[in-house]
């Protein structure tokens, strides 16, 4: 097929391998490789940095814990998500698009406004302690998870758990159960059922989450440095202090290069594993009619997403509550709640007492976060079709079994390193960026990247090679191939990653405190200003900031799942 | 290709909105900070009118990495004036070579001991003290005395008090350890930290944690956490309900504060060297010191400079700060935090 290759053809496969590649060259590989070789300058060169790094016993133990945590996060991830996938994937139940779009919330919220959640729930202070307190009579708070190495992994599942809900969960949704209901018919139980059947046949979501998963935590930064408190660190806090406090750059730089090479064994050896394991399959097109469950099975899944549920939406409403509670102490009496319900901290937001050059508005950020995600969509959709497309179609070609593992790597990458590295490289003519808005939806993206071609590429692989073969035998050119066969039963993970890029861009920080205009803060930018200040008003809006960041959120989410049941698999 | 069509469009609309508007008319000055910078519209407009000039802001980060970045960029620099390294961070950026010197005239009327950099590249703008803040009402309550010195914070009495930041990652932790450092020397600091450990210290990542979640003044168990000598007036102004006096009060005895300056400079490089020097007269001048205070929390070093009321009546200003030079902070901070984490959190 591929011998009769016309002119045209190969025009267009040159620009679909263009975009990915000069993407990731100009805004991934060009800082990065500039911030680390400037960096290893300023040392004693690569190897007297790697010397110092391995030589220490310190940061040879930061390694190990980066870790043992990432891997228990993981693994408690995938036990927390993959049952509420299955059940989500194969069973009517009631409220499922609600669990899927609260699943997806904390995603969206930045680390910032998480912890401050956990705190509205386990902190000191926090509902369940002050429960406690008064229930028993306690002088003390009785439960300590501010600062402890629970607090990192159960803020890790809540973090991720949406991930594998939704990659594995969308995948097994579209598995055709006929195949299960074969095996169970032809004798097998149910566990054989599961192993011998659905297991394989889900192994490329599983894998592709779990490695999503695991390089989340493995590059964690906010929830062990807030919630983890001063007794933990990563490699990326590692980097951090050794960029920001000590300016020790060759160090930082080796650290970085070593999150990097993990990464990189990492995807290189799930993208050995999925090339192998991923089938071409009859995907339904629309959700195969789901079955019920018996009574029993029915008290057990209820019971599991009644517990699930009440994972995800303690710590949102606890910050919800805390967001309409006066702050303020009575004299004498340190439960802060006392003091009754308020909506002033919500009627001050669009107030600036201070007449500051940089006060924007809720609205105003709302807007500048709307504007900055709808850019991350437009261009991770643009340099991800493509690439999920040649990853998909051209399996056996060795550039697309390279692109996968590059595609991966700007997660795995120290963000304080490639921040810095967008500085020292992209502020000269032609590509100066330094200043310009354009550069957080391109950070952004970079992020997002993974994730639009994780959803894409199981999709566009399931469509059988027969079906474009015959397309293109009956005279369609690979753009028709592309538009009325790839594109229609690809609609549904179209969506998926629009809904993930836009999650990456709304609660991302860093990149936006770093590049964003002062005059145009986003909504977690802002929310981290008012937090930086002593006062019970600043704290209070900080509070309703975060809770409208996460209505606002959650509203979206729901929005798009209710687009997903009306089916819009056509575009 | 209709669909792909549409998305160029769409994202060329986007590029275009996002795009700067051409520039022409006033000259440009470009000033460079750190993420807590803020100042009043008015006050900049004044100098923009006085000028002729469009004065446009980069934040890129905390005082850090701000000063990372220019040091990065030394000689080709992304502004025209950088505000906002501070004296633990002076040494970076007067090694890094990122300042032309300037000879500000107004530098007559500012107190010599500001100024930290002799070439006065680095040009003293405000300071602020890094002080232990506690809980009136606990003391009361409980009544205790307050502590009047760092030693007393080692007696029983003491014991599970205190909250205070980790230096790696926080600068007023690092301002606390600064202090134990200048107060107890260079021998004894980590003597009194065991002790303070042994009596129940807790130690946090962030100023954040320590000061909303820990203090009990928020409800948590601490009454006495490490904060700035501006927290009690400005918990004050920024109180639900109008308060009579501050319910938070700093302890500003002799050698138990830390004091930080910030400062300003013309980046090295710069094409605006005329407006960058209108702005750091300006900066120094009292129409921008006294918008300090209530925007930053920060305190003009210009004793011309009228604070408001609330400051007036309730900032308690620390007559005998600790003083590290920048030399010796760059120079040790690493080992510093290295013993102080293997003594504290190991």
């Amino acid at each position: 097929m591929d011998a009769a290759v016309k002119p045209p053809r190969k025009a267009l496969l040159a620009l679909l391998w263009l975009l990915p590649l000069v993407f990731l060259a100009l805004f991934y590989f060009y800082p990065l490789g500039s911030i680390l070789t400037l960096s290893l300058q300023r040392g004693g060169g690569l190897g007297q940095a790697v010397a110092a790094v391995l030589g220490s016993p310190a940061q040879r133990s930061v390694l190990g814990f980066t870790f043992w945590q990432a891997t228990l996060s993981t693994l408690l991830t995938l036990a927390v998500g993959l049952p509420a996938a299955w059940l989500l994937a194969r069973y009517q139940l009631r409220g499922k698009s609600l669990l899927r779009a609260l699943s997806g919330i904390p995603f969206v919220l930045p680390t910032l406004v998480v912890a401050a959640a956990f705190d509205a729930l386990l902190g000191p202070r926090g509902w369940v302690n002050q429960a406690a307190m008064s229930l028993f009579q306690l002088p003390a708070p009785p439960l300590q998870f501010v600062n402890t190495f629970g607090a990192i992994l159960v803020a890790h599942v809540f973090y991720n758990a949406t991930i594998v809900l939704r990659l594995v969960g969308d995948f097994w949704g579209r598995l055709n159960p006929r195949i299960e209901q074969a095996a169970r018919s032809l004798g097998a139980a149910p566990w054989q059922v599961f192993l011998r059947i659905s297991l394989p046949l889900l192994a490329p979501a599983l894998a592709a989450a779990a490695l999503l998963v695991f390089i989340f935590n493995f590059t964690s930064f906010g929830v062990v440095l807030v919630l983890g408190g001063p007794r933990f660190a990563t490699l990326e806090t590692e980097i951090y202090y050794q960029t920001t406090a000590l300016f020790n750059l060759p160090v930082a730089a080796v650290l970085a290069l070593l999150q990097l090479l993990c990464t990189l064994a990492l995807t290189a050896l799930y993208t050995r594993l999925s090339a192998r394991l991923s089938r071409p399959l009859e995907l339904a097109s629309t959700r195969a009619a789901p079955r019920r469950l018996g009574a029993g099975g029915r008290l057990l899944a209820g019971l599991y997403l009644a517990v699930l549920v009440a994972f995800f939406l303690s710590p949102l409403l606890g910050l919800g509550l805390r967001s309409i509670s006066r702050l303020t102490p009575e004299r004498g009496q340190t439960q802060v709640q006392g003091g009754g319900l308020t909506l002033d901290y919500y009627r001050s937001l669009g107030e600036d007492p201070r007449d500051n050059i940089f006060f924007a508005t809720p609205s105003q950020a709302i807007q500048t976060s709307l504007l900055y995600a709808g850019g991350t969509i437009l261009v991770s959709l643009a340099v991800g079709l493509p690439a999920a497309w040649l990853l998909a179609t051209r399996q056996q070609d060795l550039g697309s079994r390279l692109l996968d593992p590059l595609l991966m790597l700007p997660l795995g990458t120290s963000a304080v390193t490639l921040g810095l590295g967008f500085i020292v490289a992209l502020n000269r003519p032609p590509l100066d960026l330094r200043t310009s808005p354009l550069l957080v939806p391109l950070a952004h993206s970079l992020v997002a990247l993974p994730f639009v071609v994780r959803s894409l590429t199981p999709a566009l692989r399931s469509i059988r090679p027969r079906l474009r073969q015959a397309a293109a035998m009956l005279g369609a050119d690979p753009g028709q191939v592309l538009r009325h066969v790839d594109l229609p039963l690809v609609g549904r993970a179209l969506l998926v990653s629009a809904l993930f890029a836009f999650a990456v861009s709304v609660g991302e920080f860093g990149a936006s405190a770093l590049i964003a205009r002062p005059e145009y803060p986003t909504i977690p930018v802002l929310i981290f200003r008012l937090l930086g200040q002593p006062g019970a008003q600043t704290y209070g809006q900080a509070m309703a900031l975060s809770t409208l960041l996460m209505l606002f959120t959650g509203v979206g989410m729901l929005l798009i799942e209710r687009l997903r049941i009306a089916d819009v698999g056509e575009f | 290709m209709r669909p792909r069509l549409f998305a160029l469009t769409l994202f060329a609309l986007l590029l275009a909105a996002c795009a700067p508007a051409a520039q022409d008319g006033p000259d440009t000055l470009t000033v460079m900070t750190h993420d807590s910078f803020a100042v009043s519209e008015a006050v900049v407009t004044a100098f923009e009118q006085q000028h002729n000039a469009e004065v446009v802001f980069l934040k890129v980060g905390d005082a850090g990495s701000a000063t990372n970045q220019a040091v990065l960029a030394a000689g080709a620099p992304l502004a025209d004036v950088f505000y906002g390294v501070d004296n633990t961070f002076l040494s970076r950026a007067l090694e890094g070579d990122i300042f032309e010197p300037y000879d500000s005239p107004v530098l007559a009327e500012i107190p010599d001991h500001f100024k930290l950099d002799p070439h006065n590249g680095a040009l003293p703008v405000d300071y602020g003290d890094v002080c232990l803040n506690y809980d009136i009402a606990y003391f009361e309550e409980n009544n205790l005395e307050p502590p009047a010195s760092l030693e007393d914070l080692l007696k029983p009495e003491y014991a599970g008090l205190l909250v205070v930041q980790n230096p790696a990652s926080s600068s007023p932790g690092l301002a606390f350890l600064l202090t134990t450092i200048g107060h107890f020397g260079e021998e004894g600091y980590l003597d009194f930290w065991r002790g303070l450990v042994a009596n129940d210290l807790r130690v946090v990542s962030d100023w954040d944690t320590a000061f909303y979640t820990e203090f009990s003044r928020w409800g948590g168990g601490r009454p006495i956490v490490v904060s700035y000598a501006s927290s009690p007036p400005v918990d004050l102004i920024f109180a639900e309900e109008p308060l009579e006096r501050p319910v938070t009060a700093a302890l500003v005895a002799d050698d138990t504060c830390f004091r930080q300056i910030e400062f300003v400079g013309i980046l090295r490089g710069t094409q605006q060297r005329a407006l960058a020097e209108a702005w750091v007269d300006f900066m120094l001048s009292p129409t921008f010191q006294e918008d300090l205070p209530l925007q930053m929390f920060v305190f003009p070093v210009n004793p011309n400079a009228q604070l408001a009321d609330v400051f007036v009546d309730f900032l308690e200003v620390p007559q005998q700060p600790i003083l590290v030079s920048p030399e010796a902070i760059a120079a040790h901070r690493e080992a510093w935090v290295a013993a102080w984490t293997d003594a504290v959190l190991r």
